[in-house]
């Protein structure tokens, strides 16, 4: 038997197992069963449900909503962004007095409820009217989308001053010292050395702020703003019909889960001179 | 200022009682929410950390709804929708029965739902902060995969979940704040009827806000003397 033919003869092809029935098996099975299930049965609910009369009277209505959510969002996060900028310096001081006021800003608009938040910024402006009328500022807070924009505003502003703070103290300060050595000026230190490398690794919590943001939202509805959720309610109070929520629920999370996921290719292509 | 002291005062003149009955019942709906996210959570780690790719893709889709939808949303879906749910189905055997679910048990419900669709994923990259060789030591000392699991895994894992499961914690606190709006008289519901009936909506207002905070304070100290339970086998 020469060493050729040897080679040349194929190994056994190995013996067919079936897969055994495993607990993890069957559990798959069942679980995905239960959401194609679900899937099917939603399906099913707003077919048999479909009513071109709802469609023809709320479906733009829908779609208004939908924009107040985006507007209300837009807005609240560049404003915020344009007010973390001093919280986050200031988290940063060296001074501790004004380190002490950043962090009680942040420390209160982390620790209470968005809700509660809204709550006493529109309800509780009313106690205060006579000196908010004084310093012009009555309109704003008479008005439940104002201060919602405003309340919104405050509240991601103490969050994205955090992640600004704290992708600004992550930077190395070897950065810093180059920077220093090469006789660069402070500012331009900060900006075209700290603040890009800051922004780049701020860039995942900013995403999860705004989708936070996004799903924050809907609670204005409860302060009689008109935005996605509000005109959800809205129309189920009048129709009494349940394919209002899911309608409402799907755009939500096409929403949420397409802002994700462009969020990711973002992250992606932005951060592709850091990968190995 | 003796108006607000009255104002605040434990008794009928005073709205202390109605807001520290309100302060319980969120701590309560908050620890009552925990185990049941904290299971749920698990399970879904361990569902995504399986070889079997059904499984993983149903824990997915459950984690891409319920972070995707507002907990307001998540929580009006599990309240109309068990109750139109339920009545439709009881319907199909007997006529005009009425139901309603209690506001309690809907809050815990959606609360958890959300809760442990986040924590799952911090449970499952607890998972990966596990090396294969922790599982296979316990493997080579005879112990059987549920008593890895218990003895060698769990411990580790609690370890590594706990910053992120501190954090969800705190979230949970807030996000009760959303049940006064099924109609559970929570701390913001009661500090909303005080604020209706004394016209004084900053001072009740503001001073649901001052528990809250007093609470996330208590619950920071409290998780941070369990983190440094959890730490004390660390010898760096």
């Amino acid at each position: 038997m020469s060493l050729g033919s040897a080679a040349a003869e194929a190994p056994p092809a190995p013996v067919k197992t079936a897969r055994p029935w495993t607990f993890t098996r069957i559990a798959g099975y069942a679980l995905m069963g239960f959401w194609i299930a679900m899937g099917l049965g939603l399906v099913a609910f707003l077919v048999s449900s479909f009513d071109p009369e709802f469609m023809a009277k709320y479906g733009a209505k829908f779609i208004k909503g939908l924009i107040v959510t985006i507007e209300l969002v837009g807005l609240s996060v560049v404003l915020g962004a344009l007010v973390s900028l001093p919280v986050a310096m200031g988290r940063l001081s060296s001074n501790k007095i004004i380190g002490r006021i950043a962090y009680s800003y942040v420390y209160f608009f982390r620790g209470t409820p968005l809700l509660a938040q809204v709550f006493l910024f529109y309800y509780g402006a009313g106690s205060f009217r006579p000196f908010l009328q004084d310093i012009g500022l009555w309109w704003l807070l008479r008005d439940a989308w104002g201060c919602a924009l405003l309340t919104f505003t405050l509240n991601t502003s103490a969050y994205q001053a955090e992640i600004l703070a704290g992708a600004i103290r992550n930077v190395p300060a070897g950065q810093i010292e180059a920077g220093k050595t090469l006789g660069l000026k402070r500012g331009v230190i900060f900006f075209r050395i700290v603040l890009p490398q800051a922004l780049i690794t701020a860039l995942r919590p900013y995403g999860n702020e705004v989708i936070l943001m996004l799903k924050g939202s809907a609670i204005v509805s409860i302060v009689t703003v008109f935005d996605l959720m509000g005109e959800t309610r809205r129309i189920y109070s009048r129709t009494y019909d349940f394919q209002a929520y899911l309608w409402a629920a799907m755009l939500y999370i096409i929403l949420v889960e397409g802002l994700r996921r462009v969020w990711d290719k973002l992250e992606a292509r932005l951060t592709r001179h850091l990968k190995r | 200022m003796d108006h607000v002291l009255t104002l605040l005062s434990f008794g009928k003149e005073g709205w202390g009682d109605e807001i520290a009955a309100g302060t319980l019942l969120t701590i309560a709906l908050a620890l009552a929410t925990l185990p049941l996210g904290l299971l749920q959570g698990f399970l879904l780690a361990l569902a995504k950390n399986s070889d079997d790719s059904n499984l993983q893709r149903a824990a997915d889709i459950y984690t891409t709804i319920f972070r995707g939808l507002p907990e307001l949303m998540t929580l009006f879906l599990i309240y109309y929708g068990v109750q139109i749910g339920l009545q439709a189905f009881i319907g199909l055997f007997v006529e005009g029965v009425y139901i309603e679910i209690n506001s309690f048990l809907a809050g815990m419900v959606a609360l958890g739902v959300v809760f442990s669709s986040y924590s799952s994923e911090v449970f499952l990259s607890a998972f990966r902060g596990i090396s294969q060789g922790q599982y296979e030591g316990g493997y080579a000392l005879g112990l059987s995969s549920y008593q890895t699991m218990r003895l060698v895994i769990l411990p580790q894992l609690i370890r590594l979940a706990l910053p992120g499961l501190s954090n969800l914690w705190l979230v949970l606190l807030k996000d009760t704040a959303l049940v006064s709006v099924i109609g559970l008289s929570d701390l913001l519901r009661m500090s909303g009827v005080a604020a209706r009936v004394s016209k004084e909506a900053f001072l009740f207002f503001g001073l649901a806000c001052l528990i809250y905070l007093v609470l996330s304070m208590i619950s920071s100290a409290g998780l941070a003397r369990i983190d440094a339970w959890a730490r004390k086998g660390d010898t760096r």
